[in-house]
């Protein structure tokens, strides 16, 4: 068996803020004060195979974002590994390094955050691959129509600012610049979330063809549970810095396993339902400064047994292909 | 037969720019009755926010109401002054808007800025307010109200701050409740307890609830009626069920095939060619025929509002069905 495009192992990711001098004059003082820090990530693993579809879902706070920022590279995580083809990215030296960075390459929520507003969409989507050799600077401006071809821009886009374009044009100016390099996996971080449902179906449509054109896989997170089902072939369900499921899609939605995951899915207002009773799901998310002990969703949990409390559930396979993180699925089988 | 609670007639809201006159609202007429939820739904510059703010009489020069009639439960809100209306809002007709944080004041208790919306209109004492305040907050399912009642917007999460942009915008049981994208920055869980808060509250105390939304979805679970608007325009009215599963208008089938999780898995969505035209140069006619497969001739003129049997309004020369 062939080694997964991406692959991360056990990985955490904690954002503490150094102590202040108050802070810091008091501890020397014998007070008991701890710098404040956050797990946003607490010992995740998830895959993607070469031209696979990996959907991830969560609300506000579960770490969702930083799991992107750590897929693409742009943060080293605290604890565990990240492996490009198999390869530890961490041990990788000169040219091997910069292809496997080049070939991860992340699509922002919000296009004009992240396009430079002093730029033409020609410098934007061209600069990336003329620095890294990919073209000549002479064939830039060839380089740089075709790649606005394929995401369905005129080339006449090409000497416009962003400001100039409308949302969708952006949402594809800022796809034709991660292709530019040339990557196999795409990284997309709420990519469709700010569209309006026309603009969003055919940025989805732009997506699935690249897929099926170029080969491409992605990592695709969204808390749009409509969009991941459409787009993804097996899907990881987060909840405060831990995957509490992940399976294969439509065995996620015909039958989910963990009880977040039933409550999100209850919860998702569908085209088909009308007049719902929308039964709340109890609480809040907890703050991840200071997550519950045991299993994290316990608080929320109608399940919820004296060990959830204090012992956190590992993910394991609960059926072929199908992992969940829950004592109930050890105990018995969820009714 | 009663009076609806609210009443537009032929609203016309436009904006007086240097660029032009921008047309955000040209030509709106629904109406919604006690107890009902009317979803009002459209993308992005459709003109369905400042349809709201219209009602309360919210629209900032450069806009102004040109045309048209805003009648709450049969009084006629264009013919009120300033104290009129002030008087009227908070009070029969309450709003609620997307970014609790906007309505809030951060440097006010929210038991402070509860009992103020009643003491505004009403003649209580502070005590009376204060236990109006701490029973708002317990309806809309924030637990130990009483302690809550001293605390600063700030130290809710986003779920909590707009459960109290609710309870003050419920507390003097207003007739009608404008509700603009309440739910969009919330999250899927903290959005279903939001949307079951309001549909019992609203069936509680048979206010008329008025739900401005870009999301389908959530109009389809939550909505007696819903009204389209494309480019300042109602294009189709009905019963959710009708317009949901038999749209009339072909903008309201593009919209409603739009949504993904209608469509298998790698089937293409359907989607709907183009973008919207900018409210400040709408072309001639019906605004929609440069993007509709039905467009003819005859949508060079401006289609007006058939009635079909179904109780529907549509306005199209070449509506999916025979009306």
């Amino acid at each position: 068996m062939t080694a997964p495009l991406l692959e991360l192992r056990a990985v955490s990711m904690r954002f503490a803020r150094p102590l202040d001098t108050a802070a810091r004059i008091a501890r020397a003082l014998g007070a008991n004060v701890g710098e404040a820090a956050v797990h946003a990530l607490d010992g995740v693993s998830l895959a993607v195979a070469q031209g696979e579809v990996v959907g991830l879902v969560g609300e506000s706070g579960c770490g969702k974002s930083t799991l992107a920022r750590i897929a693409v590279g742009l943060h080293a995580p605290s604890a565990g590994e990240r492996l490009w083809k198999g390869r530890p990215t961490a041990s990788l030296r000169g040219d091997a390094a910069l292809r496997a960075r080049l070939a991860a390459q992340m699509i922002f929520q919000d296009p004009l955050a992240s396009l430079n507003p002093r730029m033409r969409v020609a410098e934007l989507v061209g600069e990336a691959p003329v620095v890294h050799g990919l073209v000549q600077r002479a064939g830039r401006r060839g380089y740089v129509a075709e790649l606005l071809e394929r995401v369905g821009l005129d080339a006449s886009v090409a000497r416009r600012y962003p400001h100039q374009l409308s949302g969708g044009q952006r949402a594809r100016v800022g796809i034709a610049r991660a292709l530019a390099v040339r990557p196999e996996l795409l990284v997309c971080d709420e990519a469709v979330a700010a569209l309006d449902v026309s603009v969003q179906a055919q940025v989805l449509n732009l997506f699935a063809a690249l897929r099926r054109d170029l080969g491409l896989a992605y990592l695709f997170i969204s808390h749009d549970l409509g969009v991941v089902r459409y787009l993804a072939d097996r899907v990881a369900v987060m909840y405060l810095g831990r995957i509490v499921e992940s399976a294969p899609a439509e065995a996620l939605f015909a039958a989910p396993r963990h009880p977040y995951t039933r409550a999100l899915l209850a919860e998702m207002p569908r085209l088909e339902v009308r007049r719902k009773r929308f039964a709340a799901v109890r609480g809040e998310i907890p703050s991840p400064l200071a997550p519950p002990p045991g299993c994290h969703f316990h608080p929320r949990c109608p399940h919820a047994m004296p060990r959830c409390r204090m012992q956190r559930p590992e993910l394991a396979e609960v059926a072929p292909g199908r992992f969940a993180a829950c004592f109930l699925d050890v105990t018995a089988e969820p009714q | 037969m009663t009076v609806a609670t609210l009443r537009v007639e032929n609203l016309r809201t436009h904006f007086f720019t240097r660029h032009g006159v921008v047309k955000a609202v040209d030509g709106v007429s629904f109406e919604v009755r006690a107890g009902r939820i009317l979803g009002l739904v459209g993308e992005s510059g459709s003109g369905k926010s400042v349809t709201g703010f219209s009602i309360l009489g919210l629209v900032d020069p450069p806009g102004r109401i040109v045309d048209g009639r805003i009648l709450l439960e049969g009084r006629d809100l264009r013919a009120l002054d300033a104290e009129g209306l002030r008087a009227l809002r908070g009070d029969r007709v309450a709003m609620v808007f997307q970014d609790p944080m906007m309505t809030l004041n951060p440097v006010l208790t929210i038991g402070t800025q509860l009992a103020e919306t009643v003491r505004a209109h009403r003649r209580v004492s502070r005590a009376a307010a204060r236990d109006e305040a701490r029973a708002a907050l317990a309806r809309v399912g924030i637990a130990s109200p009483d302690a809550r009642l001293a605390a600063y917007p700030h130290q809710f999460s986003g779920g909590m701050r707009q459960r109290v942009a609710i309870a003050i915008a419920l507390i003097n049981r207003p007739a009608l409740v404008i509700a603009d994208e309440p739910t969009t920055a919330l999250d899927v869980t903290i959005q279903g307890q939001i949307l079951a808060e309001m549909q019992s509250l609203v069936r509680a105390s048979g206010a008329a609830l008025v739900w401005i939304t870009h999301d389908l979805a959530v109009v389809a679970g939550l909505a007696d009626e819903v009204a389209v608007m494309y480019a300042g325009r109602i294009v189709e009215r009905g019963p959710v069920d009708a317009v949901l599963d038999r749209p009339l208008h072909p903008y309201t089938r593009g919209l409603v095939d739009s949504v993904p999780s209608r469509r298998a898995r790698g089937e293409p969505l359907r989607q709907i060619p183009g973008m919207a035209p900018s409210p400040a140069a709408l072309p001639a006619g019906c605004a929609f025929r440069s993007r509709c497969d039905r467009a003819s001739a005859a949508c060079l003129a401006e289609p007006g509002a058939t009635l079909t049997r179904d109780g529907r309004e549509v306005r199209c020369f070449h509506p999916l069905e025979a009306p």
